[in-house]
């Protein structure tokens, strides 16, 4: 698998691991967490490979954030996503 | 008491009931969206809602009616998205259909000619959505509703491959479609799109994570579009892939795929030209796609080309998969 790794290790202001939590609800607690944070602050999610990343991350884009970093590590994938 | 319903063939139809008479007149009714209940007397008076669309001061003026004129006090939301008001006695049609006339609500069409056509959401609200299907749909109600052919003629609208309004059972179906074209500089080999791609269109490099699209794979959904976190995968070119020939029914007969990528401003020629080939080569009583089976999609395709070339046409005997030409 690729390393995919935007620009090295962006810091996170704040982290949600949402493994084993299915579709909508691990959207939903992004989006929750985001709203309690800053413009500018950076959220790091974790997320369960087949569905979670299929769709967690087209829907963040949705919502106007950014997502500024991906990485994959075994059967999950660890996010960061920019508040907009 | 006459108990038959009668569409076309008489246009003024004088019906006795207790040796009154009332004068129907399916001329002024001549959408003909009046269903005989089993029910002595009693009708389904279908309203014309293109794309299952209605605002809500209409509806709450519909509902007025409803409650007037149903006998029972009951609505059906028909399976092409007409609203149904049922129970409707006869001697009512003209009153109802004169207060459904002030507040600028019409009644459907039944037998051979041009449907109401149905759509789904779309890409207003829907985010699977990449064409307007509710606009087509709008567009096609003005435009063709009600123009007479060898057998009923529906038409619908989905927004995207998933196809809700299920255009693979359409006499002429519509569905969005988008093609996707990959930026390799922006592209910072994240994987997702490889996770987003359902159809197993997109593979990932082994070692860069940047995408290997298959194109013969491709449905052009535009899933990847919307999951790139870069915006390295772009849309190219939005459209409508076109389907002829569908119907379901006691017959059921799974579309023709025809065209991809037609622009929504060949829409209405497609539409056109498809009712003209039809005209010339169907016979009364026979479904389009029952016309294609017996003369051959190949007269249809050739007679459609000006049109498809807009977009792509199709090679169109592969089913039920397609091909691109
Ligand atoms: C409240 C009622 C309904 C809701 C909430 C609903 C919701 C949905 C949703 C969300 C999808 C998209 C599925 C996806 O993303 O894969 C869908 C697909 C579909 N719906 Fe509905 N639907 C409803 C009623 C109906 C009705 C009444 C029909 C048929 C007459 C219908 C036929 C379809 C078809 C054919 C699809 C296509 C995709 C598939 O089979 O997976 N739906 N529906
Ligand atoms: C005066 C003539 C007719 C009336 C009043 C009538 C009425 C209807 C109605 C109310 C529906 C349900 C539509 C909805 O869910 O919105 C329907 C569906 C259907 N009708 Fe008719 N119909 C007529 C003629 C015919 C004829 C002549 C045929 C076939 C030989 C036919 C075949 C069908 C089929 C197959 C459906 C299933 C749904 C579909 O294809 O979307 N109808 N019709
Ligand atoms: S066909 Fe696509 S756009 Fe239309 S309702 Fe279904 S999922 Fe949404
Ligand atoms: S458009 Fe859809 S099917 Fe085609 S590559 Fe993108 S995600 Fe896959
Ligand atoms: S999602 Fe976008 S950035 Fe990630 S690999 Fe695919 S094209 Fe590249």
């Amino acid at each position: 698998m690729g390393k995919g790794i935007t620009m090295a290790d962006i810091k996170a202001d704040d982290s949600l691991d949402l493994r084993g939590v299915l579709c909508p609800i691990n959207f939903v607690k992004t989006k929750l967490k985001l709203e309690t944070m800053d413009v500018g602050q950076v959220l790091e999610i974790v997320l369960d490979d087949g569905e979670p990343i299929q769709n967690v991350p087209k829907s963040i884009k949705e919502e106007g954030h950014k997502i500024v970093e991906v990485k994959k590590e075994g059967d999950f994938f660890r996010l960061k996503i920019e508040k907009r | 008491m006459v108990d038959k319903f009668i569409e076309d063939k008489v246009t003024r139809v004088p019906i006795k009931q207790d040796g009154q008479e009332v004068k129907v007149d399916f001329n002024d009714l001549k959408s003909g969206g009046f269903i005989k209940q089993r029910q002595r007397d009693l009708f389904a008076v279908r309203l014309r809602c293109p794309g299952g669309r209605l605002d809500t001061k209409k509806l709450v003026e519909i509902a007025k009616l409803a409650d007037k004129y149903s006998k029972q006090g009951v609505v059906h939301f028909s399976f092409r998205q007409s609203l149904e008001i049922l129970y409707v006695d006869y001697k009512d049609f003209d009153n109802l259909v004169r207060d459904l006339e002030k507040i600028g609500q019409k009644v459907a069409s039944c037998g051979p000619r041009v449907r109401v056509p149905t759509a789904c959401g779309g890409c207003e609200y829907n985010p699977n959505g990449l064409t307007d299907t509710q606009k087509m749909a709008k567009m096609v109600d003005e435009k063709y509703f009600g123009t007479p052919c060898h057998h009923k003629f529906k038409t619908s609208f989905s927004g995207c491959p998933i196809d809700c309004a299920r255009t693979k059972e359409m006499d002429l179906g519509f569905q969005g479609v988008v093609e996707p074209v990959w930026d390799e500089d922006t592209c910072t080999g994240c994987t997702i799109c490889s996770k987003a791609c359902k159809e197993d269109a997109i593979k990932s490099h082994p070692e860069t994570g940047k995408p290997i699209y298959d194109p013969q794979k491709c449905i052009y959904c535009g899933d990847c579009i919307r999951a790139c976190p870069t915006e390295s995968w772009q849309a190219k070119r939005y459209g409508h892939f076109v389907r002829i020939g569908g119907r379901h029914g006691r017959h059921p007969r799974e579309a023709n795929n025809v065209a991809n990528f037609i622009p929504d401003e060949k829409v209405p020629e497609t539409i056109e030209k498809t009712l003209e080939w039809y005209k010339v080569n169907g016979k009364k009583g026979e479904r389009i796609g029952k016309t294609i089976d017996r003369v051959g999609i190949e007269s249809y395709m050739k007679f459609m080309e000006p049109v498809f070339k807009s977009g792509e046409p199709l090679k169109t005997n592969t089913k039920p998969g397609w091909e691109k030409v």
